[in-house]
């Protein structure tokens, strides 16, 4: 009957495909990409960070997030959150202002855009008149005072934007009264900061840039004092009581001024340069925090000695005679400061102080004693080193999920023990499902696990491989010893340290078996560690054994990299998974496939030359398989070794830049030189694109050889019991498919548990295929007698799984980039083909199987093939039948690495870089989506917006959180993608080379 | 002289016995002849290997008439095509010899063993302006050697011409196969490939899909160069009167059924060595039901080649393409006992 159903037309299916399979993108992870500004609400204690791209993000308690995007991807430049209101202000580099409300809709909180605005001067007038430098959203939450460029103040209504044209602000108004040669050696000043009156909402505090600070009386309409600033100003902050204010200069000093009625004109109280005497660099923001005690925090961004520590990013934080000037590998985008918000209270009592640096979030505890750092729970640093791959396991046994934290807990114990203080908002989102592991490799040789269960991804565990190893590392550019320099007290804090001190650390494939604990991770360097979890600390041998992979083949030169030295004798290993055999793959190319048995006790590993089989239980090789072809020159030179080195001496490069760097001041808040730079760099690479353009494209059409390079790279490795001689005996197989479209099995005997260790592990070559169509083999799966894929070592041994049907005849999936084939065993013939580039002219780039569940019935789920091509479609393909279901267009095709970086999980979800720091999470299931789901409580808020003085937070009806959870249609407000990073091109080059280019 | 003889049509045998038996008959046992047979078209054709012979001998009805010439006075150019396309405007055969331009003076020797290269198909079916080519890689060394590059075509829309972009040609490599065949040249721009459009498609997909074709590439392709088209005579004119650019809703289905089944009996099959073994084809499986479907196809097929609707080309691709995979291919339904008893397929 099913013959004569053309796919797509049978009624009972497309309903059933409905309930099982649905795309949507649910959640960034990680820190955004190129943040640019910050903004906090101690009223609804939620934080936004703004992004080159014209994100917006909003964060709070763990679990509440909100995204926003704005339409025209500009620079966010501001973030101001309007006082006690679930609204913010953000202003772009367009010099547009953009209002932005949280709203609940069915029963969960929405970021919504609700107003754009660009402020108009008078026809004539230049650009620089309303060219917005200062924002100032007043405490009645009615109208937002705008600096500008000219030193004119405007004043807009909220939420209509309309300028209050009678209530402008000029700079000359300002000036009246100002003694002459003050004033005339200042003109045309810009306004730099704008701070309101902590006691009294009708006087404002003006700072123009050349140094003139004024109080200006909003009711009156008239400057009330004046205060005679002789450097240029950077930044201003009132004294909790309003006495007091503090100013910050671009030489590095700063300044406290009195306020007082008696005195109009009053001098500065203090003057001080923290770091002097030597010239400074400018202290572009400053906070005064008052405490019980009497001593006040000073804390302040910059104003380090210019000529030795110039190219430092650095936070100070003075209180009474401590002082500690933060150190951060980042250039720091803003800062702030958590306090007593209650208006009743009399002090601030700072509690921490949180940093935006360009490439990490940083939380200082200024509570506890030596101020140490708080454990972010969200927007980590996914590329504290580059991620080089990554590695997704569901459903992780309990016990092995305690002992990964417990073994984690043990490396954050510099960390704070204070509950996250960004804590605004609810998590209403139902607990995951189930435990997730996401493991990701770097480049420096650790691989991280992340907890990937729900919405906010977590590092739980840190691994190292580099113990094992000798490395000539230069100590971190000597950056740490100095640090411990007396004067400034500099302290480097953060993770962020993207250089790698030898790329053959690089951590490139990842296997970790959720049953037993064992994980075997491979490398750059042809290096293959297989590891055991031990919750103690220990101290022992790590076995080393060598793989010859190209055999008795004579005459072959590598001429990449070396393999990486090891260190001899005992090594001490922190509790947690601890190497116990090391295999060093000869020629030591980069590790290109690796697979583990655990119950067999048996890792292979595949390079670009041949794979091998290794006995971990007896420590021996089993056996090796060249898979180079005699032509094939450049598999041997090691060109992957070239391009490396070539990222390598790029990356010096950018470390010298790095050092020299001089940040300039600051500029319309926020975007130094440095980000000037990276706009003039990305605009070379632009013009150097559009030049490649214009090169005519051509590509040349040649059915593919044996004697392409790089057809023996072998591409993946699959262990399998299934019946690869005979349908009456099923053995233990090892099947390895190549990119010269070979495929080859071998037939293990693995001897029973009580030899195992008599009796050697014995394998044979049963089976080799040839694809005719030669495209690298990115797939090779067994389906068991029901058509169902075998299940993973040790599943059923922990009643995990049903056992496969070992009656029925197995069928083997092999997957290629072009096509999928199914054939029968043991007798090996092609029952059924499903092409995909022959007609789409796509490739497959990842392919996993998926259990989809339905979500109408709780008893129904079914395995499918979820395939990612290199177009950036994914694709679900029915197994066995090799039908076509379903195709959702997910990642740009021009997004080279997004598509690399893909991993499914094994429940229809998957994860993609987006930024070298950031991983979007999909879901193809309609069961399994993790995607956050929020309320920020809020005060009622009425129609207008209209809310007079306090009574709104007053009159709060707090809206219950047990709203009815209905289906929420947010959908294409968060979907966003970023640009790539121009260093990516570099990246790009890799790809093409490890795909095997064309 | 004439000579008339009687051969089993259901067994023909091989070439060999077949030349041997003339000879014989003739009773010239130590001379050397050219063999040639006149198909329904009337044209001239040699028989020199086992494939044309048992074409040859199919096309029998009942009678077939076979000329025999001595190789050394032998008159090569009244052999192939091309007089009788000339008279009937019609490309109508695949086995196109490259000294196919008649050139009286050079004399080529009959190739031996015919292997198809290239051939225009579906004639019939396309807009005079377009071409639809089939080039051969299977079991030749020779590169394809072509390449392709974007560029922008002019096209008629219900909104007057329009710039569009398309895949083109760009350079054929001396030698390739491309090159040698004649049918395609730089700036031919490149419509379908193997039955798929690819307008809407990026260069590197066009690309992809090309090579994961290219052991049966057949391209369509608007030539640059349009003075060279077929003139079709009133009969096949009649089918694809539209030859304007707009794609051809009544006969696509058609050109896809064609291609499909052309592939399907061309496609290359993989191949396992076992134990180290020696290498072998990989056979289908028992037919399952999506096999079953293709086979009232290659019935039609028969058919339609014997009215001469289709190309009869079609058929002969099919035949020599396939030829190495014949045991599972042309004898459908022998396909189960063969497999069961296993000669073909050792462990």
């Amino acid at each position: 009957m099913r013959r004569f159903l053309r796919p797509g037309h049978d009624p009972v299916r497309e309903r059933l495909k409905r309930d099982l399979f649905q795309f949507n993108k649910t959640v960034e992870h990680g820190f955004p990409h190129q943040p640019s500004a910050l903004g906090y609400s101690p009223f609804l204690r939620l934080m936004a960070i703004g992004t080159r791209s014209g994100a917006i993000k909003l964060y709070g308690a763990p679990g509440v997030e909100f995204m926003g995007l704005h339409e025209e991807n500009n620079t966010v430049m501001q973030i101001h959150f309007i006082p006690d209101q679930c609204q913010l202000v953000t202003l772009l580099d367009d010099n547009s202002l953009h209002l932005w409300s949280l709203k609940q809709h069915s029963g969960a909180s929405e970021l919504r855009e609700e107003h754009r605005f660009t402020l108009k001067g008078p026809p004539g007038s230049p650009p620089s008149a309303t060219q917005i430098t200062a924002v100032l959203p007043h405490s009645s939450r009615e109208v937002l005072y705008l600096g500008t460029e000219s030193g004119n103040i405007f004043v807009v209504e909220l939420p209509s934007f309309r300028v209050l044209e009678d209530r402008t602000i000029t700079s000359e108004a300002a000036l009246q009264r100002v003694p002459e040669d003050y004033c005339n050696r200042r003109s045309c000043e810009l306004v730099e900061a704008l701070r309101e009156h902590p006691k009294n909402p009708d006087q404002i505090l003006i700072g123009y840039s050349r140094g003139l600070i004024v109080l200006w009386d909003l009711q009156n309409s008239k400057v009330t004092h004046h205060f005679l600033g002789s450097q240029q100003l950077e930044n201003l902050y009132w004294q909790r009581d309003g006495s007091k204010f503090i100013s910050c200069h671009y030489d590095g000093s700063y300044t406290q001024w009195p306020v007082s009625s008696d005195n109009r004109q009053p001098e500065p109280l203090e003057n001080l340069v923290p770091y002097g005497p030597f010239p400074c660099k400018a202290i572009s923001r400053i906070y005064w925090q008052t405490t019980k005690n009497g001593l006040p925090y000073i804390i302040f961004q910059g104003g380090m000695p210019r000529a030795s520590y110039g190219d430092r990013h650095s936070i100070s934080v003075v209180h009474g005679s401590q002082q500690t000037a933060f150190d951060f590998t980042s250039r720091v985008i803003d800062f702030f400061i958590i306090f007593s918000s209650e208006p009743t209270a009399e002090f601030d009592d700072p509690s921490a102080m949180v940093v935006l640096a360009e490439e990490e979030l940083v939380v200082i505890d200024l509570k506890t004693a030596g101020w140490p750092a708080v454990h972010p729970p969200y927007l980590a640093s996914l590329h504290c080193s580059a991620i080089t791959c990554s590695h997704h396991v569901s459903n992780i046994p309990l016990k092995l999920w305690e002992r990964i934290i417990s073994a984690g807990s043990k490396q954050n114990i510099h960390y704070s023990n204070m509950p996250w203080p960004i804590d605004g908002g609810t998590n209403i989102a139902p607990d995951p499902p189930q435990r997730d592991l996401l493991l990701t490799g770097h480049e420096d040789g650790t691989v991280r696990f992340w907890d990937a269960s729900g919405v906010c991804l977590h590092l739980l565990y840190k691994l190292s491989t580099v113990r094992v190893f000798l490395t000539d590392a230069d100590p971190n550019d000597n950056m740490n010893t100095l640090g411990e320099d007396e004067w400034p007290p500099l302290r480097k804090v953060g993770t962020f340290d993207p250089y790698s001190d030898d790329p053959r650390l690089g951590i490139q494939k990842i296997y970790l078996c959720k049953y037993s604990g064992y994980l075997a991770v491979a490398g750059t360097a042809g290096q293959v560690l297989v590891m055991e979890l031990n919750d103690e600390d220990a101290e022992h041998v790590v076995d080393h054994a060598e793989a010859d992979l190209l055999q008795d083949q004579e005459g072959y030169r590598w001429k990449g990299h070396e393999k990486l030295k090891t260190r001899d004798g005992p090594v001490r290993f922190e509790a947690g998974f601890q190497p116990f055999v090391l295999v060093q793959c000869q020629p030591p190319a980069v590790v290109t496939s690796l697979a583990l048995h655990s119950e067999w006790k048996l890792v292979a590993f595949g390079t670009s030359h041949g794979f091998g089989l290794f006995d971990h239980q007896q420590k021996r090789l089993v056996f090796v398989k060249c898979t180079l072809h005699p032509s094939d020159q450049l598999a041997l030179e090691g060109p992957l070794s070239r391009v490396k080195s070539l990222k390598k001496s790029l990356r010096q490069s950018f470390r010298r830049i790095r050092r020299s760097r001089v940040s300039s001041r600051k500029r319309r808040g926020g975007s130094g030189n440095a980000s000037e730079v990276q706009e003039a760099n990305a605009k070379f690479d632009q013009d150097a694109l559009q030049e490649m353009e214009l090169a005519p494209v051509q590509r040349k059409i040649e059915a593919r050889s044996a004697e392409d390079s790089f057809t023996g790279f072998v591409r993946t490795l699959y262990f399998a019991d299934t019946f690869l001689r005979d349908s009456s005996r099923h053995c233990p197989s090892l099947w390895a498919g190549t990119n010269g479209g070979t495929v080859y099995a071998f037939c293990l005997r693995v001897p029973p548990a009580e030899r195992r260790m008599d009796e050697p592990v014995r394998a044979e070559q049963a089976k080799e295929i040839q694809l005719m169509h030669r495209a690298p083999v990115v797939g090779i799966l067994v389906l068991d007698g029901r058509s169902t894929p075998l299940p993973e070592p040790l599943e059923v041994a922990h009643d995990l799984s049903k056992s496969p049907d070992m009656q029925g005849s197995h069928q083997l999936l092999v997957v290629s980039e072009e096509q999928f084939k199914v054939f029968t065993l043991p007798k090996v013939s092609s029952k059924l083909k499903l092409k995909l580039t022959a007609l789409e002219g796509c490739r497959v780039r990842k392919v996993t199987v998926a259990n989809f569940g339905s979500c109408k019935t709780d008893d129904y789920s079914e395995n499918d093939l979820a395939v990612l091509t290199n177009l950036g479609d994914i694709q679900i393909i029915s197994l066995p039948f090799l039908k076509l279901q379903i195709r959702y267009p997910c990642i740009r095709k021009e997004d080279v690495s997004g598509i690399a970086s893909c991993v499914f999980t094994k429940y229809g979800q998957g994860f993609y870089l987006i930024s070298p720091s950031e991983f979007e999470r999909f879901s193809l299931s309609t069961k399994w989506l993790v995607e956050p789901r929020c309320i920020v409580d809020m005060p009622e808020v009425t129609s207008n917006n209209h809310v007079h003085s306090k009574s709104g937070m007053e009159n709060a009806a707090r809206k219950s959180s047990s709203g009815d959870y209905g289906e929420d249609d947010r959908k294409s407000e968060r979907l966003m993608e970023h640009a790539l990073l121009n260093d990516e091109k570099v990246l790009k080059e890799i790809q093409s080379t490890l795909e095997g280019g064309r | 002289e004439f000579r008339r003889f009687s051969l089993e049509r259901s067994k023909p045998g091989k070439f060999e016995e077949f030349y041997g038996l003339l000879q014989h008959v003739h009773k010239i046992p130590n001379v050397d002849v050219l063999v040639g047979y006149t198909d329904i078209h009337g044209d001239l054709l040699p028989i020199n290997n086992d494939d044309n012979y048992h074409k040859a001998v199919s096309t029998a009805n009942p009678l077939l008439r076979i000329f025999i010439q001595r190789k050394e006075d032998a008159d090569y150019s009244a052999f192939g095509t091309d007089t009788m396309t000339r008279k009937k405007n019609v490309l109508s055969n695949v086995l196109r010899p490259d000294n196919h331009k008649k050139k009286p003076h050079i004399v080529i020797s009959m190739p031996q063993d015919f292997r198809p290269v290239s051939s225009i198909i579906d004639v019939d079916i396309l807009p005079e302006t377009h071409r639809r080519v089939r080039l051969y890689k299977y079991g030749t060394d020779k590169p394809l050697g072509f390449y392709i590059r974007d560029g922008s075509s002019v096209r008629v829309t219900p909104h007057g011409l329009e710039k569009v972009p398309g895949i083109f040609i760009s350079r054929l490599v001396p030698g390739g196969l491309a090159q040698s065949t004649g049918l395609l040249a730089v700036n031919d721009e490149v419509l379908e490939v193997n039955g798929i459009e690819v307008s809407g498609k990026s260069l590197d997909q066009v690309t992809d899909m090309m090579i994961a074709n290219s052991r049966n590439l057949i391209i369509t392709v608007r030539p640059a160069n349009q003075r060279n088209n077929v003139v079709r005579n009133s009969r096949t004119s009649g089918s694809s009167g539209q030859s304007t650019e707009s794609s051809l809703p009544s006969s696509t289905p058609n050109i896809l059924a064609n291609f499909l089944q052309g592939e399907e009996e061309s496609d290359e099959e993989d191949i396992i060595i076992e134990d180290s073994g020696e290498p072998q084809q990989i056979p289908k499986a028992a037919p399952t039901s999506e096999s079953l479907e293709s086979l009232p196809q290659i019935e039609l097929l028969h058919e339609s080649t014997q009215n001469g609707f289709l190309p009869s080309s079609e058929m002969n691709l099919n035949h020599s393409a396939g030829s190495i995979s014949m045991e599972y291919e042309v004898q459908d339904p022998d396909h189960k006992s063969l497999e069961e008893d296993g000669t073909i397929i050792t462990l």
